[in-house]
């Protein structure tokens, strides 16, 4: 009787099912979040792609910190008035680039030879050199969230084929997509029919093992997965261009957006230097 | 003709999917391909789909050989792809859109229909098969009956001469099941040629005025289902029977 432990709740399995769930909301979230009634939302697919990579052009650039920091205060407002919550940016863009860039740029603080700050082990300009990269990654992500946020998946390919981005490069983009998307459900269905026959609590060796030997089943099965759809966008003639039913058409508020994005980028470009 | 095999053969991963095969499949014919799990029905729809290509021998679309070098040009392309469906036994690698009327506008979009047409035919189709209420969702998120309606319409909607269904009732409850198998009886007004794969028999007669037996990827008999389902030797022989599990045929073994 006392061999049989409950399963506990918050187990590996479990933990990792809710990861997956959540990553699955979070794709569809973005897609939701397109089709809303927001500023960006309204804007030509073209406009939001050319605007937000020159913005983020200008921000790898800058050489002064305020200036990143005020593109990031634009980035926050067009995500507010395009019905992006601020919870949203915190938890899915700079939580990821504070974490990525801040594994890069703690050592900096250390290790950056120059003036002692404040009579700590750190320099000043090891936090200039940690500052800038960890600011330049949070507001390159911010921006990126936000186009992703505010545009459906198939109009930023669309439009990068109109700014003449290689087909092969956009296939292979597009599939990318496709791919996670199948990987996270075929994820989640191993581990649903794993969790249905789990009954007794896992040891911290057996999670190991069950994650190492699932990484190597899902990436198989998805490999093969991923064939299948694309022979199935073949069958209906895919042949690496991307057709939409929506037309791109500039609008005045398009031209005012575009030219406004263009100005932005062209002031922080030449105040950044 | 409409397919003309000559001595096919195609191999996977050291595996004859299919193997020197020869067979034709006349224009408005509704053909089923019989075969057990791993017979290499679905490899051959595929190799009739021009999604995959033989090693040797050769398949001749209307008298024109179907390779890849045709398929990479428009103007062979296009009018194949206009006129040649499939539905995929799996419906979920059908769907890669964010709305299932994104979905179903794929295709017609892909063959470069005009817009205003795709919108009025998606329309319809959605309606004909019942699943207007579902345009706005994303087709992930679908019922396994609705996925299945969804890829069959993303086929249908392209009004194809040639109709290719991989295992179109599996995976389905009794009610769906029969529902695509009237769709399939009706659909074109029986002028369209329809070739399935299945390993049912239950539908055979419905379906299919010609069946292609196939084993271990070999055609080993060819005829009319009524033909077919009652040689009872060759179905056990293809294990599309089984002796003690089929009362129906059960005495009947030669």
């Amino acid at each position: 009787m006392s061999d049989i432990h409950p399963r506990r709740r918050g187990g590996f399995i479990e933990h990792t099912l809710e990861g997956l769930r959540s990553a699955m909301e979070r794709a569809i979230y973005a897609e939701a979040s397109a089709s809303r009634t927001g500023v960006l939302q309204r804007l030509d697919p073209r406009v939001k792609v050319a605007g937000i990579l020159a913005l983020i052009v200008s921000v790898a650039l800058a050489a002064k910190l305020w200036l990143i920091a005020a593109v990031l205060m634009l980035a926050i407002v067009l995500a507010a008035v395009s019905a992006i919550p601020i919870g949203v940016l915190a938890s899915r863009a700079w939580l990821g680039a504070l974490i990525f860039s801040g594994v890069i740029a703690v050592p900096a603080l250390f290790l950056t030879p120059g003036t002692p700050f404040h009579g700590m082990p750190i320099t000043l300009q090891g936090l200039r050199t940690a500052s800038f990269l960890m600011l330049r990654t949070g507001t390159a992500t911010t921006l990126m969230l936000v186009l992703a946020y505010t545009t459906p998946w198939t109009h930023i390919l669309k439009a990068l084929r109109i700014f003449r981005v290689p087909v092969v490069f956009v296939v292979i983009l597009g599939m990318t997509c496709r791919y996670i998307l199948l990987m996270l459900e075929t994820a989640h269905e191993m581990f649903e029919s794993r969790q249905s026959r789990t009954v007794n609590r896992m040891t911290p060796a057996e999670s190991r093992r069950l994650a190492v030997s699932s990484s190597g089943v899902l990436l198989h099965k998805t490999l093969h997965m991923s064939g299948e759809v694309y022979l199935a966008m073949q069958a209906r003639g895919f042949r690496g261009e991307v057709y939409l039913l929506d037309d791109f058409r500039m609008r005045p508020l398009d031209w005012f957006a575009l030219g406004a994005f263009a100005t932005v980028a062209a002031v922080s470009i030449l105040l950044g230097r | 003709m409409l397919f003309e095999l000559d001595r096919l053969t195609y191999r996977y991963e050291g595996v004859t999917a299919v193997d020197d095969l020869s067979l034709a499949i006349a224009e408005g014919s509704r053909g089923v391909l019989l075969g057990a799990n791993g017979s290499g029905k679905s490899t051959l729809l595929r190799l009739l789909d021009g999604l995959i290509f033989g090693q040797s021998g050769a398949i001749l679309f209307r008298g024109e050989e179907l390779c890849e070098d045709h398929l990479l040009d428009d103007a062979f392309a296009l009018p194949f792809r206009r006129t040649v469906g499939m539905v995929f036994q799996n419906p979920d690698v059908q769907l890669f859109n964010p709305t299932v009327f994104d979905e179903v506008a794929f295709g017609p979009l892909q063959l470069r229909w005009p817009k205003n047409e795709i919108r009025d035919r998606v329309g319809e189709i959605l309606d004909r098969l019942r699943i207007g209420h579902l345009k706005n969702r994303i087709p992930q998120r679908l019922s396994g009956g609705e996925k299945k309606r969804v890829a069959l319409a993303s086929v249908l909607v392209l009004d194809p001469a040639v109709l290719l269904l991989d295992e179109p009732t599996a995976a389905l409850d009794p009610r769906s099941q029969s529902e695509v198998i009237d769709l399939m009886v009706e659909w074109g007004g029986g002028s369209k040629s329809v070739i399935t794969a299945t390993h049912d028999l239950g539908h055979l007669e419905d379906i299919a005025d010609r069946c292609y037996v196939l084993d271990g990827g070999k055609l080993v008999a060819e005829g009319r289902p009524a033909d077919i389902l009652v040689n009872t030797g060759l179905l056990r022989r293809t294990n599309l029977i089984h002796a003690h599990r089929h009362g129906l045929f059960r005495g009947q073994a030669t």
